[in-house]
């Protein structure tokens, strides 16, 4: 039998997880091991601009379900880069940007990668350790081979800077370099204003391409520019660099898989070349992107209305986030809890690396059916005011009864 | 945004200074100590300097580049018989009724959300997806031996399953039909699969070449991968009876030849989804193993929402059950999950017998239509004594006739009639209309007549 002989798979951590979480009875069990933003209530939440947008569409009778052309939504395509980019961006101005609609931020990822293997000099790519969990399998497969910076400090959970800009400094001239442009997965640990320009600097004076990673915009602050200034800080300068943008978290739109592969370019000769040779990486692969998804950011990005009510939503889900933060380290500090806990409100975004290990973890699984990754990553946006207490109660006892 | 004299060692902690040194370490050397700009790199600023500076243009797609040309001509007699998507007789583009009823149910319930699919895709969508091809009392569906997950349409499908194929199965090479749709031996490439050919259009009956075709997989070593065109051959149009599918499925099972169909116009074909799935089923019944990849662009109309699925029957339930851990490993670091509105619109026609049966109507009415053109043409042609037999062009199936024109001929059709089609030759029936089809008479009249 030619399918007979495979290896059962070993299951993904995140997948152990779930499964345990989803196996468990307990009327008070809490999953703070996935990455989607959760209500108040506990429940996913679909945003009113975006339920307003597909209703639109859907009354729209003159619209049609024709293939898109290769490189996606035009208008998608060009509203998406000016969010990141910002309006008044030169490189825009300047025709230099190529951005084509990718299936969100990990097939931006994963297109912009095969580009890269194929006609980057460098087939070398650094991420941060730790990084997301499928990042080195995206590159890996797209043929790149996959290094580490260093990134995450466990003394202060926070950033190992020193460890960063020596990595980085080491690196071959023109390897990429994945930068999480903010809110970083899975640690929540984000470098300063400061400490970005000088990673700038180091990438640009050793020549390495940036590749971010842009999953949060708008996330991490509530605020889409502040989200934004890594990024832009690296275009200002002239260089180039390419970003997977995703509007999973910050649209909620998860399931629609939409997002796109910005590179910008230092020229708009180079450009359109370029643009010419992500098609033929697209084609292959699905031959052109999905309308849907792209028809509701189009819809909500060029409408102002629709714009600012998704703005005072993002803040909503942001600030809730951070309200969450706040509740958690106050709990912790009530109950005396051992250790600094501030890293909890230090750290941004969706996820906070608690500092936990793997026994605590387990432990607290076990004795308070609350579930977290392994490596000690929740997600802050699975917590609400209500299950707080019940967390802070779990990380109380896992800290003071087991090392 | 401010800018700070990072250098500057002013006002700093130990710990500021000594990345201040670090940094003017690193950064020696180069223009990065001043502050406001960095110039030395190839990653940086300046004309030339990109990394990408050495790409070439790729060539413009040559489906896609017809569709352009038309769009360029402003002849207001030109007609696009270019791209494979259905047209109207008004030569509009069409979204079927119950697509539009779908999705109106979709869009108002509030209970629906937006959530990540699991990678494997909307486990309804692939359940009722695998019983529309194989049949539901599927004998490989019962006893649970059919993995089935939701990809981008046809090509995702192909892709993940090529992808899956050059990791997993012993023979690496996969063999396609001659010709084929240009995207197959891409596809199958960057897979990581190897990709030959087999004879398959014969140029001089503008028919089947069945004595070439089985000699060339008589000739393929044992295992090797077989991409099948399940009906409506593209660009072709050219089919087996079933007669020639019972010798070719018998000839590859002898040889342990692996089938790989591409079902891209199942139901689109004939007017019926049974019928059109026959040759697939006939290799499921006799228990062997096979991939299909299946699409739901045309027959139900959904292009642009890229709904499709993948399905691989296996020999036994737990083979299933591990191949589908396998193809979540391709699916991950491609896209994580795969898109929810076209599968949920697909689900939502497929559970319902309303929805389906008006389904089933539509689509026969869009297969009647395009027949019905393949008729026309053909008297058209007929009533003006064009030279040569035209038979074919009501003998072929599908959206698509391989008219037998040479480039040369097509050239001229464009030129003198602005008529697009591919270089091959190849028209899209669905882009006909009663009237337009005495333009298309008189140009290939012309065209034939004239000798080029």
């Amino acid at each position: 039998m030619p399918f007979s002989s495979h290896t059962t798979l070993s299951t993904a951590l995140i997948g152990t997880v779930y499964f345990a979480s989803r196996d468990d009875p307990s009327p008070v069990k809490l999953n703070l091991s996935g990455g989607s933003y959760r209500s108040e209530e506990g429940k996913p939440l679909v945003l009113q601009a975006v339920r307003r947008a597909e209703q639109q569409l859907a009354n729209d009778m003159s619209r049609d379900k024709d293939y898109l052309p290769l490189d996606g939504l035009a208008e998608f395509n060009k509203l998406s880069a000016k969010l990141i980019l910002g309006d008044e961006s030169s490189a825009v101005k300047e025709n230099r940007v190529v951005t084509i609609q990718c299936l969100s931020g990990t097939g931006s990822l994963r297109v912009g990668a095969e580009f890269l293997a194929k006609h980057n000099q460098e087939r070398v790519i650094f991420v941060s350790n730790p990084t997301w969990g499928n990042h080195p399998n995206i590159f890996s497969l797209a043929g790149m081979s996959v290094e580490y910076y260093r990134y995450y400090d466990p003394k202060t959970r926070g950033l190992d800077f020193k460890g960063m800009l020596e990595d980085l400094g080491a690196a071959p001239s023109g390897a990429i370099v994945v930068l999480q442009a903010c809110a970083h997965n899975p640690t929540g640990v984000d470098p300063t204003l400061k400490q970005w320009e000088q990673i700038r600097q180091v990438v640009r004076s050793k020549s390495l391409l940036p590749f971010f990673d842009n999953a949060y915009q708008g996330f991490a602050s509530g605020d889409l520019e502040s989200d934004a200034q890594a990024v832009r800080m690296f275009v200002n300068d002239g260089g180039e660099c390419l970003i997977a943008q995703s509007f999973a978290k910050n649209m909620g739109l998860y399931g629609e898989r939409i997002g796109a592969l910005t590179i910008v370019c230092t020229s708009e000769d180079v450009a359109r070349k370029v643009k010419s040779q992500l098609l033929l990486v697209v084609r292959p692969m699905y031959l052109s992107p999905p309308i849907h998804g792209a028809s509701i950011v189009t819809t909500i990005l060029k409408n102002s209305d629709m714009y600012n009510d998704w703005t005072v939503e993002l803040k909503g889900m942001a600030n809730r986030i951070l309200s969450m933060r706040k509740q958690l380290n106050e709990a912790l500090q009530a109950r005396g809890t051992p250790g600094d806990w501030s890293h909890i409100i230090r750290q941004i975004g969706m996820f906070s690396f608690t500092g936990l290990n793997e026994k605590q973890v387990r432990f607290i699984a076990k004795e308070y059916h609350i579930y977290m990754n392994y490596d000690g990553r929740v997600s802050i946006a699975g917590l609400s005011s209500k299950t707080v207490s019940q967390l802070a109660d779990a990380i109380h006892a896992a800290v003071t009864r087991m090392a | 945004m401010k800018t700070n004299d990072f250098s500057s060692s002013s006002s700093s902690s130990p710990s500021d200074r000594r990345i201040g040194a670090l940094l003017r370490h690193l950064t020696a050397g180069t223009d990065a100590d001043r502050v406001s700009s960095v110039f030395a790199s190839p990653t940086s600023g300046g004309a030339g300097g990109s990394v990408f500076a050495h790409l070439v243009q790729a060539p413009e797609d040559a489906i896609l580049g017809v569709t352009i040309a038309y769009n360029k001509d402003p002849s207001p007699i030109k007609l696009n018989l270019g791209v494979g998507a259905y047209r109207t007789e008004e030569g509009k583009p069409l979204v079927l009724n119950v697509v539009r009823k779908a999705e109106q149910q979709l869009i108002n319930d509030r209970s629906r959300i937006k959530e990540y699919l699991p990678i494997v895709g909307l486990v309804e969508f692939n359940k009722l997806s695998a019983k529309l091809i194989l049949g539901a009392d599927s004998p490989a569906i019962r006893e649970n031996r059919v993995t089935t997950v939701e990809c981008l349409s046809g090509t995702g499908s192909l892709r993940v399953g090529g992808e899956f194929l050059a990791r997993h199965y012993h023979q690496k090479t996969i063999y396609i039909p001659q010709p084929t749709w240009g995207n197959h031996p891409k596809i199958f490439t960057l897979a990581g699969l190897s990709v030959k050919t087999y004879r398959y259009y014969d140029p001089s009956t503008r028919g089947l070449n069945f004595q070439g075709l089985l000699e060339d997989l008589s000739a393929a070593p044992q295992g090797s991968i077989v991409l099948l065109h399940a009906c409506a051959h593209n660009p072709t149009g050219v089919d087996p009876t079933l007669e020639q599918w019972e010798q070719i499925r018998k000839l590859m099972r002898s040889k342990g030849l692996m089938p790989f169909f591409d079902s891209a116009y199942q139901g689109f074909a004939s007017g019926s989804l049974d019928t059109d799935a026959k040759p697939i089923r006939m290799f499921v019944a006799d228990g062997g193993e096979l991939l299909v990849a299946q699409s739901y662009a045309k027959n139900m109309g959904l292009y642009g929402e890229r709904v499709g699925a993948l399905s691989i029957v296996c020999k036994a339930a737990d083979v299933a059950g591990r191949v589908e851990s396998q193809l979540k490993l391709v699916i991950r670091p491609m896209y994580s999950n795969p898109p929810i509105h076209g599968a949920s619109i697909v689900a939502v026609i497929l559970r319902d017998r309303n929805l389906f049966n008006e389904w089933t109507l539509e689509l026969k009415a869009m297969a009647d239509r395009i027949i019905s053109m393949r008729k026309q043409l053909f008297e058209a042609l007929r009533a003006r004594g064009t030279p040569g037999d035209w038979t074919h062009i009501i003998k072929q199936i599908g959206m698509f006739t391989f008219t037998g024109l040479n480039p040369a001929q097509v050239s001229y059709m464009t030129k003198e009639y602005h008529i697009y089609m591919t270089s091959d030759g190849r028209i899209s029936m669905a882009g006909l209309s009663s009237k337009t089809v005495p333009h298309l008479a008189d140009a290939i009249h012309a065209v034939v007549t004239k000798a080029l």
